[in-house]
């Protein structure tokens, strides 16, 4: 192995010890109090894990996608609404990566990222657009001596109170149309956030995101030069569907887990080991472990679809609406078929997945997944995708 | 052919201006062209030109001015050009 690929095994396997020993152990109550998973965050944090995406020539960890999106499944098989902080959090930073310019004000703000080990939170929903993220109201205003400033209505944010700096989506000035979008990054102590709204939700409850009107006065060197239409296409967008469905797979890989546990319990309590393999649980499981293969087949060919075009001059095929019908569906199909396989561990499990307090409850599981087909809606990408499909050819 | 690129732009984009009043490299999804009617675009202009975008020309660069797509028309069809 080279080195490289030894720092990498060594961050994944340090995630995969901080996903076992601290996030599964807080999960259900960072779930029951719905309160942030603070010490699985801190000791992310310890690991650097926060910048292990950061190329190593800005202090970062260096780490390949594919192994990022690796400890978005394991957190996920622990802690769902950690693994989802920790997603959130990396889907802004391989963005502000992907987009990096040499020289920029986001190099800085990288190396420094890496040495506070920084928590950014994205403001990309606004009240108002219909839950379209390719629509700001809000825009890029000049406020005095040559800064800017904006107000926008958040209907959420994720872990909002907890993030130490936001990435917001805004139309690139007062005069500029809904889908003229830019990115600006401000620093907790150059924003102000009033809450407007709470968090007292079914699932991922631990990330805490009600809604808030965010205000923040900012230097120009802070917006990413990029036009945000085209960093959504190439970054944000497919980052997001391929590490989301990496820690929604972890959730539904965890669920399973309990039911596999649940029927071996009962196999060994079965009088005659030969015919326990012929419980209704144990043909119910097996059921559950070919859905659970799709599933992973799914994500798995979603990562290969993002990496085989990820840098380099193929990078522009992500912009193709091919490329956007291929993630959306795998953002679709990936968000429904976790929580179908939450919901099959229930089916194996019976009464004792449905209690809270059993080694076989999967109540959590099939909660938080249920705000997968929700968080961007399913509907709204289905609207998106019928539109793309009157047009497209190879999909 | 500029115009009826142009003509279009004018039924499908739904901009709230007059693409007369745009240059060929303005920037139609600046000048408030979405996503959506993007696409009525790209179907208004196959239809007119009897062309077919293949899946790499199917990106918002290439639509996002009347140039643009004059040049993504061009080297569908040569004869047009001249």
């Amino acid at each position: 192995m080279t080195a490289v690929a030894d720092l990498e095994q060594e961050l994944l396997g340090s995630v995969r010890t901080v996903a076992r020993e601290v996030a599964a152990g807080h999960a259900d109550e960072v779930d029951r109090s719905g309160r942030f998973p603070v010490e699985t965050i801190d000791a992310l944090r310890e690991q650097g894990a926060l910048s292990a995406f950061v190329p190593v020539a800005l202090g970062g960890g260096g780490v390949s996608f594919e192994v990022l999106a690796r400890c978005c499944l394991e957190l996920g098989r622990a802690c769902g609404a950690s693994a989802m902080v920790f997603a959130m959090h990396q889907i802004q930073v391989v963005t502000l990566v992907r987009h990096l310019q040499s020289g920029s004000w986001f190099e800085q703000y990288l190396r420094e990222l890496v040495s506070e080990q920084r928590l950014i939170a994205s403001v990309t929903s606004e009240v108002g657009t219909g839950g379209d993220m390719g629509r700001s109201i809000a825009a890029v205003t000049p406020a005095d001596g040559q800064r800017l400033r904006f107000e926008k209505q958040a209907p959420t944010v994720s872990y909002g109170a907890y993030a130490d700096d936001l990435l917001t989506t805004l139309r690139r000035s007062p005069e500029a149309e809904p889908g003229d979008q830019v990115a600006a990054l401000t620093r907790r102590d150059q924003s102000e956030l009033e809450q407007t709204g709470t968090w007292d939700v079914l699932g991922m409850r631990g990330t805490c995101s009600p809604g808030y009107i965010v205000r923040a006065e900012f230097a120009p060197a802070q917006v990413l030069s990029t036009p945000f239409a085209r960093v959504a296409s190439e970054s944000m967008v497919p980052v997001s569907h391929v590490l989301w469905s990496h820690l929604w797979l972890g959730i539904a890989e965890d669920a399973f887990d309990r039911g596999r546990a649940f029927v071996r319990a009962a196999a060994k309590r079965a009088p005659g080991g030969a015919s326990s393999a012929q419980l209704p649980s144990a043909q119910r499981l097996s059921r559950l472990s070919s859905e659970l293969a799709m599933l992973r087949a799914l994500v798995d060919s979603g990562l290969r679809q993002f990496l085989s075009c990820a840098d380099g001059p193929e990078r522009e095929r992500l912009s193709t609406m091919g490329s956007i019908l291929r993630f959306n569906n795998l953002k679709i199909a990936a968000s429904e078929q976790a929580g179908e396989i939450c919901k099959g561990a229930l089916d194996v499990c019976g009464i004792m997945g449905f209690k809270n307090d059993s080694p076989f409850s999967v109540g959590r599981h099939l909660r938080d997944t249920l705000s997968a087909p929700l968080m961007i809606a399913n509907e709204r990408i289905h609207q998106t995708n019928a539109s793309l499909l009157l047009i497209a050819k190879d999909v | 052919m500029n115009e009826k690129i142009r003509k279009a732009i004018e039924d499908h984009a739904r901009l709230p201006v007059s693409v007369s009043t745009l240059a060929d490299d303005d920037d139609l999804y600046q000048a408030g062209m979405t996503s959506h009617a993007s696409v009525n675009v790209m179907l208004g202009l196959e239809d007119e030109f009897d062309i077919e975008f293949p899946d790499h020309m199917l990106k918002r660069s290439v639509f996002e001015s009347v140039a643009a797509i004059q040049a993504a028309i061009g080297e569908l069809q040569p004869d047009l050009v001249a």
